[in-house]
C-alpha cells in the first residue's frame, strides 16, 4: 500500500514517535487526487447558511445551489427561509451577456416576497469569470430595498474551503456594527464558530446564560440580521471552531476592539475549559460569576460521568480514526476519545495550519498517524493497518468505513443529535457505543468469529 | 420553511427557486462510473467534484471516487492544460485506473480549454501509459441538466471507443438510461429472459450497489468493460432507453457505425415495458419464455388487486424526464390522475409526451419543463392532491401539506431501497406499485378515526 502513497504526500503524512515532528500543509491539493476538499464557496456558504432570517442567493448555475441546499442541519428557533434553494440558475446566454440583470431581477423578485432582513449574494466561479459586477448590483439593491444587500466573494477556484470561511467572515463584517447596541450589558458575549448542529448552540447558550451571561448574536447557528448588526455590543466574543470565524473575531477586534476567546465544546475537558475561561474573562466585573461557574461544571459532571463510564467500560481499549474538516475539532476528538478509554492512532483534517498539527503532535499517543489533506486510499490503507474499531468523518467518509468493515460517527454536517456540551459527549459516547459494540461488525468478512461462515467466505471466493 | 410558499404563482423569468435538477456534471460523473475500472475526472474547481461525489454519496450509501483538477486562480486566467497534465500523472502513478472519463465544468468551459488538444499532447509526450484510455464529454453546468450531463457523458463513450465493424454480430446494445443499478440489472435481466445477448452501457450496477467485502475497492467489480464498449459499432441494433438520457449516443452509433436504434420510453410500468419487450422479441431476436409472461402477470394482478384504491387519486410527480414520462403512463394506467407533471430539465418534448398521455386522463394537468419545486408547491398549494411522487426535496411540500409522498427519482437522500430494488420492468413495476399503495393505506390507516380502522384493507 506505502507503494500507493505518492511521493509528494509524504511530508503531509507524519508518524509520531518515529521521527521529529515536520509537517507540509495549507497546500493546494495535488491536481489529479481525489481530495475531500471542497472550494472557496463551499466553505462560504457553510457559514453564512445558518442565517435563518436572511435571503441566500446563489448567483451561478444551478449545481452550486443544489449540493448546499439544506444540507446541514442548522437549526432556527424561528425563522427559516435559510433552508430554500434560490440560485439565478444562469444560463449559456447569461454567461455570453452577463448575469447582472438577471441577478438584480432575482433580487427586486425575491426581496419584497420573503422580507429578509438581509441577503447574502454568492458569486460562483463562473460569475468571477465573466466579470459580473456584483457589488455594485447589490449596491444598487439595497439602496432601493432598503435591507443590506451583501456580496459574498466566494469564486470556487479562488482557494480551498478556507478561504471561503474569510469571504464569509468579511460578508459578515459589513452587518457588525450597523446596528442599535443599546440594551447591551457589560457582561455580554457572541458565540461565533457554531452552526447549531442538532440543536448546539442552544446548550451552549443556556450554559452561557446560567453564568449569568447574555448572549447578543449567534454567529451563525440559529442567527438572526439584527443580533448580528448589533453583535459590536458585546464585550467578548467566544469563537469555536478552526478558521470559520476567526477572522471576524480579529476584525471586530481590531475595528471595535472586542477581545476574543478561542473555544470548543466538544469533549469534556474543553467545555469545563470554555466555561471557565469565559467565566475569568468576567470575574473583575461579577465576582460571583466563578463560582456559578464550578457549580455549572460540577452539577454537569456529576450528571455525566457516572452515565459516561457504562460506556467507558464496554469501549476501553478500541481505537478510533478522526478525519475532520478543520483541525480544531481533532484536539478535541482526541481529548473526548480517551475519556472513552479508546485511543486515536489516526488523525487528520481537510484544512489545519500547521500550528494545528503541532499541537496535534503534542497531544496524540506515540505511533499515532497525522495527516493533511488526505484521500480515500490512504485512509483505507491507515485504518486496515491500525485495525481501527471507528472512524469519526464527514459524509465521504462514511461509506469507505462501512465498506472496511468499520463503525462510523459523523461528525460533520449530517449529524443528527447534539455532541457539544456535557450532554453532547454523552452524545458522542452513545452513538461511538451505537456503532463500535453494532453486532453487525461480526458479519464483516475481516472479522468473522464463526469458522463456518469463513468457510462460506472461501467458497465463494 | 414550510410558510414561504405564498399560493399565488406569481411570473418567474430571474431566478429557481427549490431546483427540480442540477448541473451536468454529476450526472457525467454517474454515468462514467458505469464503465469498469473508469475513473471519472472533474476538470475544474476542487469543490465541484467535492459536491458531486457528496451528492452521489448521500444517494447510493456507496464510495464513490473522482478526481479533480483542482483550479486555482492561475489555472482560471491561464488555462487548465497544466493541471489536467499533472492530473493524469498523479491518477496513473497513484489510482492506476484502466479509463479516465474527464468531464467539464462551467469553469474549464468558460476558459476554453481545449481538452482533445491537451489529451493529445499529453499521450505524446507519454502522460498516458500504454493501454490506458483518457476519453472527454463536455458539460457545461449552465446548458440543460445533470440529465443532459449523462447524455453527453454516453454519447462520449461511442465516439470514443467503438472499433469500426468488419461484420455485424448478433448482439444488441442497449443504453438502460440514467437510472439505478438496480434498474440496470433488471434491464440485463429482461434481456436474459429473453435469450438477447446484450451489451448494456453504461452499467453502473456491481459499482454502486457493491457488497461488503471488508475492503475498499477504488473499482468495484461492475461496469461496463472496455472490450465491450470497442464493440458496441458491431451489434445489429441499439435499443436506447430514455430519449433524453439515451438518445444521443444511439444516433451516433447509427451514424458512425452504421448500427440501427430504436429510443423507447424507459421500460416503468406495464405498458412501456411491454414495448420495450415487443422490441427485443421483433426487432431483437428475442424470445418470450413462459417465466417472463408470469412476471408480467404478477404486475397485472398486482394492479387488478388494488385498482381501487387508486382509482381517481390526484397526484403530483416531478423528475427527470425519461421515468417521469413513463411513470405519468403507469399511473394513468393505473386509474390514476396525474394532475401535475414537472420536470427541471428543460426541453420541448416533455411536455408534448406527458400531455399526449394525459389527453383523456387529465387534460387540465400542469405540465411543465424546466419547473422548480417552489412552483410545484404553488400548484399543490392551490389544488390540493392525494399523493406525491419524486425525490427527496419534495419532502418538505409532503409535510407542509400534509400529503404522502412516494420517493423516486433521483436524487433520494433519505430513504433506502433505490439501489437494490427496481423500478424498471415488470419486477420493478411490482416494487413502485406496492409502495404506491402501502404508502396511501399507510396514510388510511393514520387518518383514519378509531371505530373505522379496518383490519383488512
Amino acid at each position: 500500500m506505502t507503494g500507493s502513497i505518492y511521493a509528494e504526500r509524504s511530508a503531509q503524512i507524519h508518524r509520531k514517535g518515529e521521527e521529529p515532528f515536520r509537517m507540509v500543509c495549507n497546500k493546494e491539493s495535488l491536481a489529479g487526487a481525489v481530495s475531500q476538499r471542497a472550494c472557496v464557496f463551499c466553505g462560504s456558504r457553510v457559514v453564512l447558511y445558518p442565517v435563518a432570517d436572511a435571503l441566500h442567493l446563489v448567483h451561478g448555475p444551478v449545481g452550486c445551489a443544489v449540493y448546499t441546499w439544506d444540507i446541514r442541519g442548522a437549526l432556527s428557533s424561528g425563522p427559516e427561509l435559510h433552508r430554500l434553494s434560490f440560485t439565478t440558475d444562469l444560463q449559456e446566454t447569461d454567461v455570453i451577456f452577463g448575469g447582472e440583470k438577471k441577478l438584480k431581477r432575482a433580487l427586486m423578485e425575491l426581496i419584497p416576497r420573503h422580507r429578509p432582513q438581509a441577503a447574502f449574494v454568492y458569486a460562483t466561479c463562473i460569475v468571477g469569470l465573466i466579470g459580473d459586477d456584483v457589488e455594485g448590483v447589490c449596491r444598487q439593491v439595497s439602496a432601493e430595498t432598503g435591507i443590506p444587500v451583501i456580496p459574498v466573494q466566494s469564486e470556487g477556484f479562488k482557494g480551498n474551503k478556507r478561504a471561503g470561511y474569510q469571504a464569509a467572515c468579511r460578508a459578515l463584517f459589513h452587518l457588525v456594527g450597523t446596528g442599535d447596541t443599546t440594551g447591551i450589558g457589560p457582561l455580554s458575549v457572541n458565540i461565533l464558530g457554531d452552526f447549531n448542529l442538532a440543536g448546539e448552540i442552544w446548550i451552549i447558550r443556556r450554559y452561557f446564560e446560567s453564568l449569568g451571561l447574555q448572549v447578543v448574536a449567534n454567529v451563525t447557528g440559529d442567527g438572526r440580521v439584527g443580533d448580528i448588526r448589533r453583535a459590536h455590543g458585546a464585550a467578548l466574543n467566544v469563537v469555536q471552531c478552526s478558521g470559520a470565524t476567526l477572522e471576524l473575531a480579529r476584525m471586530m477586534e481590531e475595528a471595535h476592539g472586542i477581545p476574543y476567546l478561542r473555544v470548543s465544546y466538544v469533549g469534556v475537558e474543553d467545555v469545563a475549559d470554555a466555561i471557565y475561561r469565559v467565566a475569568e474573562f468576567f470575574a473583575h466585573r461579577d465576582p460571583g460569576i466563578m463560582d456559578r461557574a464550578r457549580r455549572l461544571v460540577r452539577s454537569e459532571l456529576e450528571k455525566l460521568l457516572p452515565q459516561l463510564a457504562r460506556y467507558r467500560e464496554a469501549l476501553q481499549g478500541k481505537r478510533a480514526a478522526v478525519y475532520t474538516g478543520g483541525a480544531f475539532k481533532a484536539f478535541s476528538l482526541v481529548k473526548a476519545f480517551r475519556h472513552l478509554g479508546m485511543e486515536v492512532v489516526l488523525v487528520g483534517s481537510q484544512t489545519g495550519t500547521e500550528e494545528d498539527y503541532r499541537e496535534l503532535h503534542e497531544i496524540t499517543d506515540p505511533g499515532t498517524i497525522i495527516v493533511d489533506d488526505s484521500n480515500p486510499l490512504e485512509l483505507s490503507a491507515f485504518i486496515k493497518e491500525k485495525d481501527v474499531d471507528i472512524f469519526v468523518g464527514g459524509v465521504k467518509e462514511r461509506p469507505i468505513a462501512h465498506k472496511l468493515g468499520v463503525g462510523f460517527c459523523d461528525h460533520n454536517h449530517e449529524r443528527k443529535i447534539p455532541l457539544e456540551g456535557f450532554e453532547g459527549m454523552l452524545h458522542f459516547a452513545e452513538e461511538v457505543y451505537r456503532s463500535v459494540m453494532s453486532p453487525v461488525w461480526r458479519f464483516v468478512p475481516r472479522r468473522l468469529e464463526e469458522p463456518r461462515g469463513v468457510r462460506l467466505q472461501a467458497v465463494r471466493r | 420553511m414550510l410558510h414561504h410558499t405564498p399560493a399565488v404563482v406569481a411570473e418567474r423569468k430571474a431566478l429557481r427557486i427549490n431546483p427540480a435538477k442540477t448541473c451536468q456534471p454529476v450526472g457525467a460523473m454517474y454515468a462514467a462510473l458505469g464503465i469498469h475500472r473508469c475513473l471519472p475526472h472533474s476538470h475544474g474547481s476542487q469543490g465541484c467534484c467535492a459536491y458531486h461525489r457528496s451528492h452521489l454519496t448521500r444517494h447510493y450509501r456507496e464510495p464513490v471516487m473522482a478526481s479533480t483538477s483542482s483550479f486555482t486562480e492561475g489555472a482560471s486566467v491561464f488555462g487548465g492544460a497544466p493541471n489536467l497534465r499533472q492530473a493524469l500523472a498523479t491518477i496513473f502513478d497513484v489510482y492506476d485506473p484502466d479509463v479516465v472519463a474527464i468531464h467539464t465544468t462551467c469553469l474549464s468551459e468558460t476558459i476554453g480549454d481545449d481538452i482533445p488538444s491537451i489529451l493529445k499532447k499529453a499521450a505524446a509526450d507519454g502522460i498516458i501509459p500504454q493501454g490506458k484510455r483518457v476519453f472527454h464529454a463536455n458539460t457545461p453546468s449552465y446548458v440543460g441538466s445533470h440529465v443532459t450531463g449523462f447524455a453527453n457523458m454516453v454519447r462520449a463513450m461511442v465516439e470514443t471507443f467503438p472499433v469500426p465493424a468488419a461484420e455485424r454480430m448478433e448482439a444488441v446494445n442497449l443504453i438502460p438510461g440514467y437510472v439505478e443499478p438496480s434498474d440496470m440489472r433488471e434491464v440485463k435481466h429482461l434481456a436474459k429472459m429473453l435469450g438477447v445477448d446484450a451489451r448494456v452501457f453504461p452499467d453502473t450496477s456491481g459499482v454502486l450497489d457493491a457488497p461488503q467485502t471488508a475492503s475498499f475497492r477504488m473499482y468495484p467489480s461492475g461496469g461496463t468493460p472496455v472490450s465491450v464498449l470497442e464493440r458496441l459499432g458491431q451489434s445489429r441494433l441499439t435499443v436506447a432507453l430514455g430519449p433524453t438520457a439515451s438518445e444521443p449516443a444511439a444516433r451516433f452509433l447509427e451514424a458512425a457505425h452504421g448500427v440501427p436504434c430504436r429510443v423507447l420510453d424507459l421500460p416503468i410500468g406495464l405498458r412501456a415495458t411491454d414495448r420495450f419487450v415487443q422490441t427485443l422479441l421483433e426487432d431483437a431476436g428475442g424470445a418470450l419464455s413462459p417465466e417472463l409472461n408470469d412476471e408480467r402477470g404478477r404486475l397485472v394482478d398486482l394492479m387488478t388487486d388494488m385498482h381501487a384504491h387508486l382509482h381517481g387519486k390526484r397526484v403530483a410527480l416531478w423528475g427527470d424526464p425519461d421515468p417521469v414520462v413513463s411513470l405519468t403512463e403507469f399511473l394513468a394506467d393505473l386509474g390514476m390522475k396525474p394532475v401535475c407533471v414537472l420536470t427541471g430539465t428543460p426541453g420541448k418534448r416533455f411536455e408534448l409526451r406527458v400531455r399526449g398521455i394525459l389527453k383523456k386522463t387529465a387534460p387540465r394537468a400542469v405540465v411543465g419543463a424546466g419547473a422548480d419545486l417552489f412552483f410545484l408547491h404553488q400548484v399543490v398549494k392551490k389544488e390540493p392532491v392525494d399523493l406525491l411522487i419524486g425525490n427527496t426535496y419534495g419532502k418538505y411540500i409532503a409535510r407542509a401539506e400534509d400529503v404522502p409522498h412516494v420517493r423516486f427519482g433521483w436524487p433520494i437522500l433519505d430513504r433506502v431501497g433505490h439501489a437494490h430494488f427496481p423500478t424498471l420492468g415488470y419486477r420493478g413495476g411490482l416494487y413502485l406499485l406496492t409502495r404506491i399503495v402501502n404508502t396511501l393505506l399507510e396514510r388510511a390507516d393514520r387518518d383514519a378515526p378509531d371505530e373505522e380502522l379496518e383490519l383488512v384493507l
